[in-house]
């Protein structure tokens, strides 16, 4: 083996080559969902990750903003399908080292650190943890605990093995302690571990290194390093958390006492041109500030909260109503101010913040904890980084992306996902892996599938001759049950119940050696039915299921028994109680579990063709995705022509020519061979479901009947029409879509205009309409600085609320206050008022406004308005939401089968979702949300058969009387009547039956049964709920 | 499976086995996971166990049916506080009404057994055209739907019980009427009717009324 020097160290070089498809580099939630995307299309995938375990920032978060889920609880189901998932090799603890070759044929040398555990012999148990002798920061809990210095990275970490961490151990000191080498059974570590070189080929590379915090010591202003109650949001993440320091309970630094005065300090690091600060907006810190603090009020309601902010930004999908939801908890103050870090009082250790409002000026305030909401930085090392990849930075330290595609680097065969591209939240950085996905699949559609290996499970044991042989897994979830409910108490109950052969508890029954265990148990014990007492079956029945498959069951004989959702964390105050609830919801399982039936899921064919809906960018983009990655698309438009709401868009804040680049999208879009393009057209039907679709419509004076196995949504949205500030009654009052038609066709009225004014949140933000539409105030922005540059001596006003030019806009907002655009912020409660007006017989609108820093009344003299209006969903939303079976949310845009996780998915499946159909987005971000869309959909069309639950409805053909009341409430149409030698009877279509059981429960004989919800087994519950009267 | 799943046979179980109240929760009207609106099936559901809970003499306000979104996790927590104390007020099943054991129990074996029946007369007279909650509570409460309900359920309810005691043993009418706490005219027409379906015949040496 030859050798050769790396960073000081001596490195093994592997002399094997191995090849793939495409490296993923960085294993966060992006590289994660990436990964997982492509080898569901095929590819296979070196998932690279130079920490010790995958997961990235969001394993360290407690819950994720608006919905407030637990950020592990989502995340950690995605690790184990990463692990089990044969296309996916998962490379910890490794980094790149070089890249050679080009697109379709990189070289890749990987340096694997020593971890000074072998891998492949550790079994994660941890005994050598326990020998080991040194405390030392824990970096997964931000350095607030101690660990030893062998240790897991983290309880649910895959994967789940230990390594030594050389600052701290004593052998790599002095050579003093080798304990834990002699307490490990099975030989696994290994102190004269070295560095090893592999070398990979693969065809292409998605980078998704994420980002760093903004490091608020180095500035030194904020008392971050100097007074110990100071703390970044990521170290009060990791206080609130259940797997935290304190396991979950909020304690400050300095004492270890529950802070009750607790101020949020915004925009640190970020919105600033002072040396090392940050220009950009981070766009996470308003909505994870408010979500701290709804965290922070749940974990101690009388908790003072005080958030010290600039603009809050609001931008997000259901964002509005989550800042309202934190603004109007009791105790909450949200205060607009700068603010700087007073002193730290000597004995109480507390903080004190000076900061200043209109009406009470200057003002210094103590509290005991102060959290800086740091922004996001680009990775460490970024400019290192982007040498070895061959990649340019943006001056930021981002990844310079394409104009038109911001998953695109400046490298073809290498892309860009998650928040390397920029400041970007979760579900951003999810799309854009799918996104990269996409790419991917376009440039290696040749060699798809050809190293694709299919997941190999056990056969399955036939159990139906014995008896229920139940195992019964009582999960801790770190502290989330286990601080609650007596675990113990619960698994020594169990043991006791019917059926019960094997009970036990586990730190986290979802982590991979407590999974691994529970299928070796299935086999050890003979187990046939399986109840896990955790958390819900939304997040973790997949998971399970698949356990039972490995263990060579049928995943059907799974019950879930939610002891977390449904107890510990509603009686977290209860602990007697909820220990007793928690056996009873165990009873009750266990009793079920002796009823189940092992069912079949059945394969059904998929049609390889795809239906997009709505021919504007989103729409396009994506068919072009999905045809560039070899399927045949259909795209409907209802207008006459492609383009849809860009047709009205001549430019954007960073320069792009939006007409040039449409019409030479329309061109491809009309050139690709596998595109049928209906315009004109309308939907009159839909019928199927995922991979077998049935879609009618009438383009021009044709009916067609469309079959295709996927739907993609993006029917885009429409701009308010303002019934507000005389628009409509005077033609100089404009959208701010119309102003930017008509500077873009040299209109004289504009170009002669000496003064002009923006109203911002125009139809939203209020009672109608109750959220942000995102993209109005950079709009305005950009057409404030194009106006200035048409007429640098216009006088251009605009009147908002918050400023909301997120991320990299910010700039734009600032180069637009720079060049003298007048920003005057207004009040909800005090619109700005138009009147028409003659000025020195110059007709003028007159706007008042009240100067919210002097407090008096400006009067502004307008040739032009322009209103920012509201966008708002397009008007066959409701018609097409129908038709799919795709929800929408409260506003009437799309929803999503899952905010942070499935951001393009409906719950429907096969069906997709992009562009402003889902929410209002900029066109970067529409075109990132398409090939998101086209990259999820891939990973149906490559299938030749999707899997349909084996939960459908069935007739016992002898008890239907043929009374129709089945067939009655079938709206999906899976029931009909057949003919038999005794007259007719009811039977299911199990394809087309979703398993909702409304049949069952109208069926007055009992002939129709939703499997697995039979009435005996839902009986068999409310038996066991209710087991002392329970009749004889 | 959706809240639309709810059996009435599963609420009418729980009460058997002496719950003292039954929650549903379902999706909000217009926010179905399905698209099959099940939600407007458990609100019948929930209205025609409330009106066989009042026949029976057991509180009607036991059976609650709300709609909490996944979302509305402190909403969920009020209704359940709320719903628990008012079954708290109530007080356990039965007692509460003075009702025996053995009363309650013929009541709400009577209720069990009728169940295939009760969805009969559920899919042929009792669905709602509308769907809206108003339209419901409208239907449900309306002078029609009242007379439909004791001519097709409330007799036969009664004729049930009635039936399951002279399974028990032969009985007089006079004992028949104190058991079940009918008028003997209401009595007889019953025992008329089922009479003449051959449900039942008349002892007339010992004077008593048996199974047939």
């Amino acid at each position: 083996m030859e050798k050769e020097f790396f960073e000081g160290e001596f490195v093994k070089r592997r002399a094997d080559i191995e090849s793939g498809d495409v490296m993923v580099v960085g294993a966060g939630i992006s590289g994660i969902q990436a990964a997982l995307d492509l080898a569901e299309t095929g590819f296979r995938v070196f998932l690279v990750e130079k920490s010790p375990a995958i997961g990235g920032k969001m394993s360290q978060l407690d819950k994720t903003f608006p919905t407030n889920d637990c950020s592990m609880c989502i995340e950690s189901p995605k690790f184990i399908e990463c692990a089990r998932h044969p296309n996916i090799e998962i490379l910890t603890y490794t980094e790149v080292d070089r890249v050679r070759g080009e697109a379709g044929d990189f070289k890749v040398t990987l340096i694997k650190k020593p971890r000074y555990v072998i891998e492949e012999r550790c079994t994660g148990c941890t005994t050598c943890v326990e020998y080991c002798p040194v405390k030392a920061p824990d970096p997964f809990n931000q350095n607030l605990s101690l660990n030893k210095a062998i240790h897991i990275y983290f309880s649910q970490a895959v994967p789940l093995i230990t390594y030594v961490d050389p600052d701290t151990c004593l052998y790599f000191q002095d050579e003093k302690c080798n304990i834990c080498v002699g307490a490990c059974k099975n030989n696994a570590i290994d102190l004269h571990q070295e560095a090893e070189e592999v070398e990979v080929e693969v065809g292409a590379i998605v980078l998704s290194p994420g980002y760093e915090i903004f490091d608020p010591g180095r500035r030194n202003d904020y008392g971050y390093g100097r007074m110990e109650n100071v703390v970044t949001s990521l170290d009060f993440e990791r206080l609130l958390c259940a797997t935290g320091p304190y396991e979950g309970e909020i304690r400050r630094p300095s004492d270890l006492k529950h802070p009750h005065k607790v101020a949020w300090i915004q925009c640190v690091g970020s919105r600033r041109v002072t040396p090392g600060d940050n220009s950009y907006c981070s766009g996470v810190c308003c909505a994870y500030t408010q979500k701290q603090v709804i965290l922070a009020k749940d974990h101690d309601a009388d908790l003072q909260a005080t958030v010290f902010h600039n603009d809050i930004r609001a931008f997000g999908k259901d964002f509005e109503r989550f800042y309202q939801r934190a603004e109007n908890l009791p105790g909450v103050r949200f205060i607009r101010s700068y603010v700087s870090v007073g002193k730290e009082i000597p004995g109480s250790k507390n903080v004190t913040i000076r900061y200043s409002t209109l009406e009470d000026g200057v003002q210094e305030e103590e509290f005991d904890l102060v959290v800086l909401s740091v922004g996001l930085n680009p990775p460490r090392h970024v400019k290192g980084m982007a040498d070895k990849f061959g990649i340019e930075l943006d001056p930021h330290g981002f990844c310079r992306t394409n104009p038109v595609n911001p998953i695109e680097t400046s490298r073809p065969g290498i892309f860009v996902s998650g928040a390397f591209q920029g400041p970007i939240d979760i579900p951003e950085s999810v799309v854009s892996a799918s996104g990269a996905d996409a790419l991917c699949s376009q440039l290696l559609a040749y060699r798809r599938g050809k190293l694709d290996k299919e997941r190999v499970y056990p056969p399955e044991k036939d159990v139906s001759e014995e008896e229920p042989r139940v195992g019964v897994f009582v999960c801790h979830c770190g502290a989330n049950i286990g601080r609650v409910v007596d675990v113990p108490s619960v698994v020594e109950y169990a043991s006791t119940l019917p059926n019960v052969v094997h009970a036990q508890e586990s730190l986290f029954a979802c982590s991979t050696d407590n999974a691994q265990q529970i299928s070796n148990t299935i086999l050890e014990k003979g187990l046939n039915r399986v109840v896990v007492a955790a958390c819900t079956p939304r997040t973790h029945e997949p998971l399970f299921r698949d356990t039972l498959r490995e263990g060579g069951i049928n995943p059907y004989f799974y019950e879930m028994a939610n002891i977390r959702e449904h107890c510990s964390w509603v009686h977290s105050r209860e602990t007697r109680d909820a220990t007793q609830k928690a056996k009873d919801v165990v009873r009750m399982s266990v009793a079920r579990t002796a009823l189940l039936e092992p069912l079949q899921e059945f394969e059904l064919p998929v049609d390889k063709r795809g239906l997009v809906i709505g021919g504007g960018i989103a729409g396009m983009t994506s068919a072009l995705s999905l045809a560039n990655q070899g399927f045949e698309v259909y795209l409907l438009e209802k207008d006459k022509d492609l383009g849809g709401m860009a047709r009205r868009i001549h430019y954007t804040l960073e320069g792009l020519d939006v007409q040039g680049y449409l019409d030479d999208l329309i061109r491809k879009v009309y050139k690709h061979s596998s595109i049928h393009v209906y315009t004109d057209t309308t939907l009159l039907d839909a019928s199927g479901y995922v991979g077998n679709f049935t879609t009618t419509v009438r383009s021009g004076m044709m009916r067609r009947e469309i079959r295709h196995g996927i739907t993609i949504i993006a029917t885009g949205a429409e701009e308010y029409k303002p019934t507000e500030y005389l628009y409509g009654e005077d033609e100089r009052v404009v959208t701010s879509v119309e102003l930017e038609e008509a500077i873009a066709r040299g209109d004289e009225r504009v170009a002669q205009a000496q003064s002009l004014v923006m109203i911002q949140c125009v139809g939203c933000r209020n009672e109608d309409r109750n959220y942000c539409s995102r993209i109005c105030c950079s709009h305005s922005v950009k057409n404030a600085l194009k106006l200035k540059e048409l007429n640098p001596q216009m006088d251009v006003y605009i009147l908002f609320r918050d400023m909301r030019t997120y991320g990299l806009k910010e700039d734009y907002y600032r180069e637009a206050s720079e060049k003298d655009a007048r920003f005057i912020r207004w009040d909800p409660q005090d619109k700005p008022a138009v009147e028409a007006v003659e000025e020195e017989g110059r007709p003028v609108l007159r706007v008042t406004v009240t100067d919210p820093v002097l407090g008096n009344q400006l009067a502004l003299d307008a040739d032009i308005l322009a209103l920012a209006a509201a966008i708002v969903p397009s008007a066959d939303t409701n018609t097409i939401s129908k038709l799919f079976k795709a929800s929408l949310n409260p506003d009437g845009f799309f929803q999503e089968a899952h905010v942070k996780l499935r951001p393009v998915d409906f719950a429907a499946e096969g069906v997709f979702l992009c562009g402003t159909a889902h929410y209002p987005k900029h066109i970067t971000e529409t075109i990132s949300q398409a090939y998101g869309a086209a990259g999820r959909a891939v990973t149906i069309l490559t299938k030749d058969s999707v899997v349909a639950s084996g939960a459908v409805c069935e007739v016992k053909e002898d008890d239907c009387v043929s009374c129709g009341a089945c067939i009655s409430v079938c709206n999906y149409g899976a029931i009909a009547f057949h003919e038999t030698p005794r007259g007719k009877k009811a039977t299911v279509n199990p394809v087309l039956c979703k398993g909702d059981g409304l049949c069952n429960s109208r069926c007055p004989t009992g002939a129709i049964t939703l499997k697995h919800f039979t009435d005996d087994e839902v009986f068999s519950q409310i038996d066991a709920a209710l087991p002392a009267s329970q009749p004889a | 499976m959706c809240t639309g799943r709810v059996d009435l046979a599963f609420i009418l179980r729980a009460f058997s086995n002496g719950a003292d109240g039954v929650f549903i929760g379902g999706c909000w009207p217009g926010e179905c996971h399905y698209v099959t609106e099940g939600n407007y099936l458990a609100l019948s559901t929930v209205h025609l166990s409330r009106k066989l809970l009042k026949l029976a003499g057991i509180g009607p306000e036991r059976v609650r049916l709300e709609w909490i979104s996944a979302s509305e996790g402190s909403r969920f927590a009020e209704v359940m506080n709320d719903f628990s104390l008012k079954v708290r007020e109530l007080g356990p099943i039965g007692n509460g009404a003075g009702m025996s054991e053995d009363g309650l129990k013929l009541k709400l074996d009577a209720l069990n057994a009728m169940v295939p029946y009760i969805k009969l007369v559920e899919r042929e007279r009792l669905r709602v055209p509308v769907k809206s909650e108003e339209a419901y509570t409208q239907f449900f409460n309306s002078d029609a739907v009242e007379r439909l309900f004791k001519e097709l359920i409330a007799d036969k309810f009664e004729i049930c019980r009635m039936m399951a005691l002279l399974r028990e043993k032969p009985r007089s009418t006079g004992e028949l009427s104190q058991i079940l706490g009918l008028s003997p005219s209401d009595i007889s027409r019953h025992l008329n009717v089922s009479a003449r379906q051959g449900l039942v015949k008349f002892d007339a040496t010992r004077n008593l009324i048996a199974a047939a």
